[in-house]
This record gives structure tokens, sequence and C-alpha cells, in this order.
């Protein structure tokens, strides 16, 4: 039996007297779902809708050669952020895996922001601070301090802007401003999210969460706003093929399978890059897809991927009922010469081959 | 939470309505509120005799799946037609539209299910 205590965010009362069910993830008592998956999911994706997400960890990293340190230890190229811009990342672990996927922001020459998965905070400390006297770089845990509302959907920029004189309109995708937001100062606000809906994270202190979320639901009940849990966070995330770090990637995925080549950058050296770059010149035996199912069920992550001849070839990552397609799709590792989109693989469910098809993702095209 | 007074109840979360010796078995209010937004309802053993405790079908919601469990022995006479087609109806009306299967009870032993003061304890 699991026995340490369970955490709560700043909110977690907040969303018991909203009759919340609440669960244990990475620790945290948080939100599954307030009235239902499929409801909370299309308010995203059409309106606009709030997710506490406090529970993610929050690391500062200042020091003249923070870049470097950065450059080490992220695999995307973080000499091209500016400040004020948010970069998507990972970081390699020194046998061919991943650490965690993250979030770069760049406050200053000297001073990033990152933003990891609850789960890996303390594994994503000690591995960062085993590189972090080399570089001279101070950092500092701000997660227990730190809350974060991720207010997503095609309205939350109408809810938004209501509570700051900030320009939100003109920011960039993944750019971020701080400064007087629902009437505290130095708020950090940033265009990003896991839902491909469109909105926007907010970053404040915990001593002012209550206060943040009533403001947030006051400026977006001429919208409807809703609260929204982890189950419809996960069915939207998953409609964009995002990859959710446990599920899709861990310590033991090349991002070059996972197909995170596109943050991974050999113009530069990294923790491990001469090897993962073997990955990239030399192909690797498997590779993460997306797929739709063609017969009836629904794929589920540890399911095996089997071919016409029962043979197992992979595994199912990720899997849901899209509510926006409303198909089950999937994601999960093939050998790479099924990972382009239209060759038929079989799911095993509960002992059955059920026929699915490898497809193009986003599941979701906007 | 809903526990109608009239029925029985397994520690699985079924729900048994007897009529004679036939059974009408569905799932309860609190378990198609734990599953969530039901996506299908999976069953494949009409005709076939099933032991006690034994799987007869599945139910798959968007979070997750679960099995479905004989709550007592008997013969698979009937599977809810309307469930292919609205399977919604399980969340909605759980102990009504939602009804899954109607059996032919082996034997007359109910001993082994629970009232419905029995049930509401279980699931506080």
């Amino acid at each position: 039996m699991e026995t340490t205590a369970l955490k709560s965010t700043a909110l977690s009362e907040k969303h018991i007297s909203l009759g919340a069910k609440m669960v244990p993830f990475a620790g945290y008592n948080m939100p599954v779902q307030y009235k239902g998956l499929i409801e909370e999911h299309h308010c995203v994706r059409n309106n606009v809708g709030v997710f506490d997400v406090s529970h993610m960890g929050e690391f500062r990293v200042k020091g003249q050669r923070a870049l470097d340190f950065l450059q080490y230890t992220t695999s995307n190229d973080v000499s091209k952020l500016f400040d004020g811009k948010v970069q998507y990342s990972c970081m390699p672990n020194a046998t061919g895996g991943i650490i965690d996927d993250l979030l770069v922001y760049r406050v200053s020459e000297g001073e990033y922001y990152l933003v990891v998965n609850a789960s890996n905070i303390e594994k994503d400390w000690n591995w960062l601070q085993s590189y972090a006297a080399e570089f001279g770089v101070e950092m500092t845990d701000e997660s227990e301090q730190t809350s974060l509302l991720a207010v997503q959907g095609p309205n939350a920029i109408k809810v938004l802007q209501k509570l700051t004189a900030m320009d939100l309109g003109e920011m960039e995708y993944y750019s971020f401003k701080r400064g007087n937001f629902a009437g505290f100062d130095n708020i950090l606000i940033s265009t990003t999210g896991y839902t491909g809906a469109g909105g926007f994270e907010v970053y404040f202190p915990n001593e002012v969460a209550n206060e943040m979320w009533d403001k947030i639901f006051d400026a977006g009940k001429e919208f409807s706003i809703q609260p929204i849990g982890l189950g419809a966070r996960d069915t939207l995330r998953l409609e964009m093929g995002f990859c959710l770090y446990g599920n899709d990637i861990d310590d033991t995925t090349s991002p070059i399978e996972a197909g995170l080549g596109w943050i991974t950058k050999f113009t530069k050296t990294f923790v491990n890059s001469e090897y993962i770059k073997g990955h990239k010149e030399n192909g690797t035996a498997k590779r993460l897809v997306g797929f739709e199912m063609i017969d009836k069920g629904i794929p589920r992550h540890g399911y095996e991927i089997v071919d016409a001849t029962q043979q197992v070839i992979g595994v199912v990552t990720s899997g849901t009922q899209s509510p926006t397609l409303g198909k089950a799709v999937g994601l999960g590792y093939v050998p790479t010469a099924l990972s382009k989109p239209g060759n038929e693989i079989f799911i095993s469910v509960r002992g059955k081959s059920l026929k699915a098809i490898t497809t193009s993702i986003p599941f979701h095209k906007q | 939470m809903n526990i109608p007074a009239e029925l029985l109840y397994t520690k699985d979360h079924e729900w048994v309505r007897i009529d004679g010796d036939v059974a009408t078995i569905g799932i309860t209010d609190f378990a198609q509120g734990e599953l969530g937004d039901i996506v299908f309802v999976e069953i494949e053993t009409k005709g076939e005799t099933l032991e006690e405790h034994q799987v007869f079908g599945t139910v798959e919601a968007v979070k997750t799946v679960s099995d479905l469990f004989m709550p007592v022995a008997g013969e698979v006479l009937e599977v809810n037609p309307e469930l292919e087609a609205n399977p919604v109806a399980v969340n909605e009306d759980p102990y009504g539209a939602g009804w899954m299967i109607k059996i032919k009870m082996s034997n007359k032993d109910t001993s082994g299910l629970l009232s419905a003061d029995a049930y509401k304890q279980l699931v506080g």
C-alpha cells in the first residue's frame, strides 16, 4: 500500500466544494472530473475551461552560464529563446531515454524558468543539480509555493483580457508576459497549454489562489466558463497527439523514437547527444505512432499491438475514445517499417485482435 | 446517491431485480458515476450459462474499462438491445433504461447478494 500522504494544491478544497471527483495523481489529490468528462472536453474545445495544474513543478535557474547549462541538459536549442519566449523541450538521460519533458521560459539572459511534470519534480531536481555546480548556476525549486491555472479554449482570451491591461491578443504562441493580472502584481501569463484549444497558463503564489480562481470565474461567467478535470485534460492532449510522460515517453524511450526529433537539436552538445544522434542518422527499431480503431474497441495503455499473424509487434502507450472525433484513437510504439500512416495493425483487447490503422497526428486537425 | 430499496446488490456494484426465476441485471448509480461517460457495453454471452462471479461482459468508458460480473448463476436470456445505439442510458438511467441483461437463474440462491441497506454501507 502507498502510505505517503497525498498532497493538496491550494485549490483542493475549492474542487471538493464544486463537487469534483478527486483522485490521487502524481502524489496530489486532484480533480479528475466535475460534471462529466465529455462535457468538460467539449467545453474546452469549443468555449473555455479552467484546469488546476498546480501540481506541476517550477524551477528557477540563474547564473551567467544559465544558457550553457540548459543547452547541455535539455535537447532543444535554448539559444533560440529571447526574453518572454517559451520552448518545449526534454531532458535526455545518459542511457538514451528521457528524464522528463518540460517548458523552458527565458526571463532574461541569465534567468530561466522551467516547468516540469509533477511526478518527476524530485528526479528532475536531482538530475539538474548534478550539473548545476559545473555551470555555476543557482537553482530554486518554487513548486510548493506556486499555483498554476490553465485557462484553455477559444474564448479564454475574452475572459482573461477582462482581468489585465497587458495586451494578450498580441502574444504569439509559446510566449509570456509578466504584469498586473486580476489585481495582483508580477503575475506570469503564457500562451501555452496541453489541449490544442488555445488559451493561457497563469502562474501565481498559493496565497492568492482562491481569489485568483474566483476572479477568473467571475470574468468568465458571461461565457459559461467551467472547471475541467484531469480526465478531459488527457482526452484533449491525446487528440493532439501530445506525449504524456510516464505513458508515451519515459526513462527508456529515445526522443527520436517518440517523434520528438523536432525538439532535439544536434547543432549543440547535450547529455548523450552523440548516442541520440545515432538514432536520428541510423533510424530506430520502433517509432511512436498514432492510430485509429477500425473495429469497435478502445485501446488502453499497456495493450499489445499485434500483426495479422498474432505476433506481438508493439505496445499501446495511450488510448481513449476521442470526444471530438467520436472514434477511438491511440498512440503506441510499432516497428519503424509500419510507422507511416495507412498501415493496418491490430490491438489486442481482452484476447481479441481488433483492427486499427496508423494515422498522422494530431488526430484533431484544426 | 440512488440505491432503490427493492433491488439486491453485489460488492462489484451490480444490481439485481428478481421476478420469479428471471433476474434483470445492471450496474449501480455509484458504478456509473465512478466509470464516467460510457462509450459502449460489450456483452457477447447471450445463450451462455455462467456461474456466479463469472464475467458476462465489459463496459468501456472514456477513461477506463471494467468487467461485468454475474451476481448469481444463470443462463443469459437477453441483452438490452438499446445499449448498442445508446450506451449513455447506463449513465442516465442505470436502474431503468440502462439495464444490461436478463438471466434465467440456475437456482434461487441469493444469499451472496446485499440488501439496499448493506450496499449503501459499502459505498458510504
